[in-house]
């Protein structure tokens, strides 16, 4: 990368407003760190309370998905792969932006899940919560099944989500959460 | 029996567990990647007081965070209040949040709606 490529990156993020980015592999005390941070800078931004809070909670599920969702095979502890995170402004509130290499095979379940999840209403998004709470189950990955209803849920806005292909086994998906005040 | 403490730590709640007053703490923020591993402790006690003489406890949950990882563990120790007061011991919970939180409000609501133990919510200025 030469420094002009640096800049545009640099000048890329500034335009988006981006408080804090990150790109490489998420460890647990990783992720705590980019709590830590962004609490700060939420205080530091004399943000509301409730906005504070929703940045916080939708930040933590977005970034345990990753965490618990980066690895694309299981077998093989080196295979970790990067993911990307960002924290930008927006006009009325905050963008929490995710993104990781997932199995081509999990693309049409996640698309399906993610589409399903917004056709639900407020009522129907909290029956769905409670039933998979209630449900006595875990995934394989340790998780119990709520992190994306519980970041509908906060968010209170339609989840936006892609996937680019990225080489013959994966694509890349990525996932923006919208916090309004 | 001995009293359960854990201290908290950044992404786990601290429990304050005080057998003899029969008064049980939950207070902090519990977001951890394995909420199972953190809750187990609390569970395998809350079991040993079941059997034991103890015949009234109140649990306080005083939790600024809690993930979904974490939820249903939480549920799991309601699950356990509601196994001791099954025997014919007096149980209550205590949920408390702050005034201007709905979204924790909510989230006590859900669980008062689905553990067949008292839950009681409790509006604090400040946690």
């Amino acid at each position: 990368m030469d420094k002009s490529h640096l800049f545009e990156v640099y000048e890329d993020l500034d335009r988006r407003n981006v408080v804090l980015s990150f790109k490489g592999d998420l460890t647990s005390n990783l992720l705590t760190s980019i709590l830590h941070v962004i609490e700060k800078k939420l205080d530091r931004y004399d943000e509301s309370t409730p906005v504070k809070r929703k940045v916080f909670n939708v930040l933590v599920e977005c970034l345990q998905n990753l965490y618990l969702h980066s690895n694309v095979d299981d077998q093989d502890a080196n295979s970790k792969l990067s993911v990307i995170v960002m924290v930008a402004k927006s006009d009325n509130g905050y963008n929490i932006l995710t993104g990781n290499v997932v199995p081509k095979e999990n693309v049409k379940l996640l698309s399906e899940r993610l589409t399903d999840i917004n056709k639900l209403n407020k009522e129907e998004l909290k029956n769905l919560y409670l039933e998979t709470l209630t449900d006595g189950k875990r995934t394989s990955k340790g998780g119990g099944g709520l992190g994306f209803l519980e970041i509908a849920r906060k968010s209170k806005q339609k989840l936006e989500f892609g996937f680019v292909p990225y080489n013959d086994k994966t694509s890349f998906f990525s996932l923006n959460v919208k916090i309004t005040q | 029996m001995k009293n359960l403490i854990i201290k908290g730590e950044a992404k786990t709640p601290t429990v304050e567990f005080d057998y003899n007053k029969g008064e049980l703490v939950i207070s902090g923020r519990s977001i951890p990647e394995n909420s199972i591993e953190f809750y187990k402790p609390i569970i395998e006690w809350l079991e040993l007081l079941k059997v034991s003489d103890k015949d009234k406890v109140v649990l306080d949950i005083k939790l600024e965070y809690f993930n979904t990882s974490s939820s249903k563990c939480i549920l799991d120790v309601f699950k356990k209040l509601e196994e001791i007061k099954a025997v014919g011991k007096e149980a209550t919970i205590r949920w408390y949040f702050e005034g201007d939180d709905e979204d924790m409000e909510e989230a006590g609501q859900d669980f008062s709606a689905i553990i067949k133990v008292p839950l009681e919510l409790i509006t604090v200025d400040e946690l």
